[in-house]
């Protein structure tokens, strides 16, 4: 049971790191705020140019 | 016998035991003749191939030739800044990079590769993935882990010289645009006449539209959460679009011709790359995303479970270079036809994009370079099952152009079943008809094959034959959805390069958010994959003919600079004999790319090569549409030779650093950033 708990919070870490949940957590508490559409509007202004710089392949 | 010695005897009979296994699959793949056999057998061979690959190759690589270092603190650690250099678990630094190099690539080249039937794919999958494809991946990541992160065209640059830096450059653009021109190209010739499948993808603009409102106004960063519910409205716009197909003015509406689709996909992609990224590009890019990874594993799991049988032969008569589906032999063309499954340049990017910068240990980079890139290739052995799953004569009528095979069905199918392939008009009729469409002749492109062979494959337990056309358009909204996203994200890329470049010339020019820029490199780019867009929708023979093959050139000459990249820092780490790990690859590409390349220049034959087809069309009456089509033969023609010069040029330099390092000319040292000892491990032990 634990190793099936241990899995599945893998593959939500997996999924929050991929849809970049987990940069925004990152952000947020980096720059000390709260989440609200401000931060997120600011989260995505700072992580735009990476974002779309990031190659996806063929 | 102590408990040391019985593992071993253990390890050495289960792995002999793989070993049989892999050999007795390969063998029932490659020698059966006659008769159809069970997709199991090509997922047991890729199993035990992938699997004696990673615990083998991929070790016998780490530890005799890059020797990892789990004690070498790694860029993420020594430079983290909670942004691009961050210490990740592996397991999601895997995930991230296979979600980064998992493209529509390894599912429509397989697909197109079956023309030849399912054996010469399965073979250059799974020989290319194990000794090429995951080695370039797994190579070129640790050298980027040990210089910073670097990119592939700054190590081009420093390992090998200037030429390298520019080549991989520009072939990184003419790739760009290419694959941009190819994927848009796939999806007008999957959407072309189809007003449901019409409907659903243009439904997906409004969705995603929906999603960036929703994370930016009402809950801020839920991506996970607007993903599912993105996911679900796009299932109600799958099934609205059955409704919209029998509805006659929304059908009128929704039928579009190849044509006007190219028109708003190109105003689409102007749009995409010029607005705010939040409002379309990331919603759309989260939700293609979701779809991808769960469509690919639903696959994988319904193609274990339903293990279907293939109906395509081993081999089929094309292996001579008379295929309908692209003109050309085996060899090359099978070998640049499949790239993101085998090896793809292209991937040699990501490998020193962002993933080297999340890399917590150098002993992870064997997991994630050569593990995600196993992955890849078993994505591209499930899309030669989705192809071979079907009779081979209703294969060739869905990939056949008009041009070749005839306008009627009546004609198509007799022209089909004389190669050997009987397939009538009314058993495609029917088939359409199942899957919700008005035909299904002339689809080339190879999405809608995969879509009717996932729905094939789908419907034979998960609904049975009544919910087929739902089935297929949820395949073809899955590879419109994909490729879009790559159009949107793929030009934002291209100008942000391109942006970069002009930057040198003129300073606003390199500025990312000066909108004069913005828009002038916008245009650029959507007008030079527009170009290729255009061309391929009004070559008679269906376009991916020609563009499909310059895509694949492009993508395994960007994997010739990157063996050469990973040969040349090989032998300056004195490890010149092991060398053979890159420099067979980089050998067996410089031969497929380099004697493509010639057909597809100078073959006499016009269905093959560029000038030989300009030559044709300069000898029939000309009119309008002939002088641009003997144009467009040029120019792809020249875009092929400048190419294969400027490769051939960063090979020459190569060569030259080779032997000046071997006689002691040149200076040997690589230029890897300092040892400095790991703080992870005293805190992880």
């Amino acid at each position: 049971m634990n190793r099936l708990a241990k899995a599945a919070r893998l593959l939500v870490a997996i999924l929050r790191e991929i849809f970049d949940e987990a940069a925004y957590e990152r952000f947020l508490s980096r720059t000390q705020t709260a989440s609200s559409p401000g931060a997120y509007a600011a989260f995505r202004q700072e992580f735009e140019e990476a974002k779309t710089r990031r190659p996806k392949c063929c | 016998m102590n408990s040391t010695d019985i593992k071993k005897t253990v390890s050495i009979l289960s792995w002999g035991a793989v070993g049989l296994l892999g050999a007795i699959a390969v063998g029932v793949v490659a020698v059966r003749r006659g008769e159809p056999i069970n997709a199991l057998w090509l997922v047991v061979a890729a199993t035990c191939c992938y699997a004696l690959g990673y615990r083998f190759y991929s070790k016998f690589i780490a530890a005799k030739i890059l020797a990892l270092d789990a004690l070498r603190a790694t860029p993420a650690e020594r430079l983290e800044n909670g942004r691009d250099f961050l210490v990740t678990n592996k397991w999601v630094v895997f995930g991230h990079h296979f979600a980064a190099i998992a493209g529509p690539g390894p599912l429509v080249g397989p697909v197109l590769a079956a023309q030849f039937g399912y054996l010469p794919g399965t073979l250059w999958i799974l020989a290319g993935a194990v000794f090429a494809g995951c080695v370039q991946d797994f190579v070129i990541l640790l050298f980027s882990v040990r210089r910073d992160g670097k990119s592939l065209t700054e190590m081009a640059k420093e390992e090998i010289g200037r030429v390298g830096g520019f080549v991989a450059y520009t072939a990184v653009i003419a790739i760009l645009v290419i694959l941009l021109g190819v994927a848009a190209l796939i999806v007008v010739n999957a959407l072309k006449d189809s007003p449901w499948g019409t409907f659903t993808i243009a439904m997906t603009i409004p969705i995603a539209l929906l999603m960036g409102l929703y994370l930016r106004r009402i809950r801020p960063g839920k991506v996970l959460e607007v993903s599912i519910l993105g996911f679900v409205l796009v299932l109600l716009a799958i099934w609205g679009g059955q409704w919209a197909s029998q509805n006659p003015t929304m059908a009128l509406a929704f039928t579009l011709q190849g044509t006007t689709l190219a028109k708003l996909i190109i105003v689409y992609g102007f749009a995409a790359s010029a607005l705010p990224v939040w409002l379309l590009l990331a919603p759309r890019d989260y939700l293609s995303t979701f779809v991808k990874l769960g469509t690919i594993a639903l696959l994988g799991i319904g193609i274990v479970a339903l293990h279907p049988t293939l109906h395509m032969p081993a081999l089929t008569r094309f292996v001579d270079g008379t295929g309908p589906v692209f003109a050309g032999k085996i060899f090359p063309f099978a070998f640049i036809t499949i790239a993101c499954g085998a090896i793809s340049g292209f991937h040699s990017l990501i490998s020193s994009g962002t993933t080297p910068k999340l890399i917590a240990r150098e002993t992870q980079t064997r997991m994630v370079g050569y593990g995600a890139m196993m992955c890849e290739s078993a994505v591209a052995v499930m899309a030669i099952i989705a192809a071979c799953v079907l009779q081979p004569g209703v294969y060739f009528a869905i990939n056949s152009p008009a041009g070749l095979v005839g306008q009627t069905a009546t004609a198509a199918t007799a022209t089909i079943s004389s190669w050997g392939f009987p397939v009538t008009a009314a058993d495609m009729q029917t088939l359409a008809h199942a899957v919700g469409e008005q035909t299904l002749f002339n689809r080339t492109g190879g999405a809608p094959a995969f879509a009717v062979g996932m729905a094939h494959i789908f419907s034979q337990s998960l609904g049975g034959a009544t919910v087929m056309a739902l089935w297929y358009h949820f395949a073809v909204m899955f590879e419109a959805l994909f490729i879009l996203t790559i159009l949107d994200a793929g030009t934002r890329v291209a100008r942000f390069m391109i942006q970069d470049a002009l930057g040198h010339i003129y300073k606003p020019l390199g500025r990312t958010s000066w909108y004069p820029s913005i828009l002038a490199t916008s245009a650029l780019v959507v007008g030079a994959w527009g170009f290729f867009l255009w061309q391929g929708v009004k070559d008679p023979l269906g376009g991916i003919n020609s563009l499909w093959p310059l895509f694949g050139i492009a993508n395994q000459l960007l994997a010739t600079v990157a063996l050469c990249v990973a040969t040349t820092i090989i032998i300056k780490m004195h490890r010149t004999k092991y060398a053979a790990v890159t420099l067979v690859p980089l050998a067996w590409l410089v031969a497929v790319t380099f004697t493509a390349s010639w057909h597809k220049i100078l073959d006499p034959n016009p269905r093959v090569g560029f000038l030989a087809q300009a030559r044709i069309l300069e000898s029939v009456p000309a009119t309008t549409a002939t002088a641009h089509l003997i144009f467009n033969n040029r120019l792809d023609a020249a875009v092929t030779a400048v190419l294969v010069v400027m490769v051939a040029l960063v090979l020459i330099e190569s060569v030259r650093q080779w032997i000046g390092v071997l006689t002691g000319r040149e200076e040997s040292g690589v230029k890897e950033s300092p040892f400095v000892m790991t703080r992870l491990a005293e805190e992880r032990g």
